[in-house]
């Protein structure tokens, strides 16, 4: 058993990547929000390249543990965890599927930031139109902040199903 | 020392310190979301710093890594703009530091994402991405704060009174700065100066604030000659690495 475990052909790490959740939502994989840059594999040892989403944001850890964890289970012997901080990471990169996933999960999905360039002045209200409440629908909704829960998250509330709700920033 | 290295080290410094004058508002903000707000700005700050520390250990060659710059430097050591130290006073005085910073650090950012040096450009661009958002943050509460109350006007024109001689220093170059910026991997520190103010006094009009007049004074933070505020700072922040060296948990 050991002797065929060990001649055939280890996981796809891109699939096995796919299988990792991003540990503050959950119903997005790592691979879907777009901060996997890279994965070399050479036999028995594994490279992924992984870029943070914002500078300070916490989970980079925890997703390198994971990342790691993950791999060695399906049998690679090394893995190796590398951060790449150029092409910056952006929202845009963040899958379509993954989008609706976060509105279902209630979390309005970024805009694209190629869309909302040019509407940002020198106020902080950039997010006045197209936030639509993930519960009812409704535009009528208002930021109460452009800082919540996470680096990457801004506070909304609707008004009127009067539910708050989180919107994903364009970064 | 290398100047790429001193030059390296004052972005550090400045994020690491802001980061750690707006931590000081965690459970004393005057709203809750003001207090997540300085939470994260404070995050995005202490994670560009760890960035800039490292880069600045790799530069210098000697096996120092980001907390072994972090706590174990004293005053003297320390680059950061004389401004970023002084005690947080209150929020309108937060605020207005905040917004002279975040106009500055958002040119600056800009500057240096043209660097020829692939490592400063890399993190200027990605700082930059989040500096926007601290920058229309402050922009924001300034407005408010400057259109608020009778109250809230006086207390933003005194914070912004006492704080604009220690902006002076943002624009003054010294051998550092000029070193840097002729190899092509830093910037022209007086350039910033007509936008800042351009930007700044845009802001200041709409807010229904007055605009200080210059001083002479120029302050040396980033040389390190400092206030005895960062002193205090630092003793907080490095008190644990100091008792227990290279204690992990």
């Amino acid at each position: 058993m050991v002797a065929r475990a060990s001649s055939s052909p280890l996981a796809d790490p891109w699939e096995v990547l796919r299988g990792i959740a991003d540990p503050e939502i959950p119903v997005i994989s790592i691979v879907e929000l777009g901060i996997v840059r890279g994965v070399t594999v050479n036999g028995g040892s594994v490279e992924v390249a992984i870029t943070p989403t914002y500078s300070g944001c916490p989970a980079i850890h925890a997703i390198e543990e994971d990342i790691d964890a993950a791999l060695r289970a399906s049998g690679y012997s090394e893995v190796r965890v590398t951060q790449q901080l150029s092409p910056a990471w952006t929202t845009d990169w963040i899958t379509n599927d993954a989008r609706e996933r976060l509105r279902e999960y209630g979390i309005v999905p970024p805009h694209l930031v190629q869309a909302t360039a040019g509407t940002h002045g020198h106020r902080i209200h950039i997010f006045a139109r197209g936030v639509n409440c993930p519960q009812c629908g409704s535009e009528n909704t208002e930021q109460l902040s452009a800082f919540g829960s996470t680096a990457c998250k801004a506070m909304y509330r609707c008004i009127d199903c009067r539910e708050p709700f989180d919107y994903f920033k364009p970064l | 020392m290398s100047a790429k290295f001193d030059y390296v080290l004052r972005f550090g410094d400045n994020a690491l310190v802001l980061g750690q004058r707006l931590a000081e508002w965690l459970g004393h903000a005057p709203v809750l979301e003001e207090d997540i707000a300085s939470a994260n700005i404070s995050l995005d700050l202490v994670g560009q710093a760890r960035l800039w520390l490292t880069l600045a250990g790799k530069l210098e060659g000697k096996g120092r890594d980001e907390d072994q710059l972090a706590y174990h430097r004293d005053q003297h050591q320390y680059r950061n703009f004389t401004l970023l130290e002084l005690p947080n006073g209150d929020y309108a005085f937060t605020i207005v530091r905040r917004f002279l910073f975040d106009v500055w650090h958002c040119l600056c950012l800009e500057a240096l994402s043209r660097s020829k040096d692939a490592d400063i450009a890399a993190i200027a661009v990605k700082s930059k991405k989040e500096a926007d958002y601290h920058r229309r943050h402050s922009g924001d509460w300034l407005v408010r704060l400057g259109e608020g109350t009778g109250e809230s006007n006086l207390r933003a024109q005194a914070a912004l009174d006492a704080q604009w001689r220690y902006t002076a220093e943002f624009f003054e170059p010294d051998a550092v700065d000029r070193a840097v910026e002729a190899s092509g991997e830093g910037f022209d520190a007086a350039s910033l100066r007509d936008r800042w103010l351009q930007e700044v006094s845009a802001a200041l009009a709409e807010a229904a604030l007055k605009l200080p007049a210059m001083e002479k004074y120029v302050s040396r933070g980033k040389e390190g000659r400092h206030s005895e505020h960062l002193s205090y700072l630092l003793a907080e922040m490095q008190v644990l690495q100091r008792a227990h060296p290279n204690a992990t948990w």
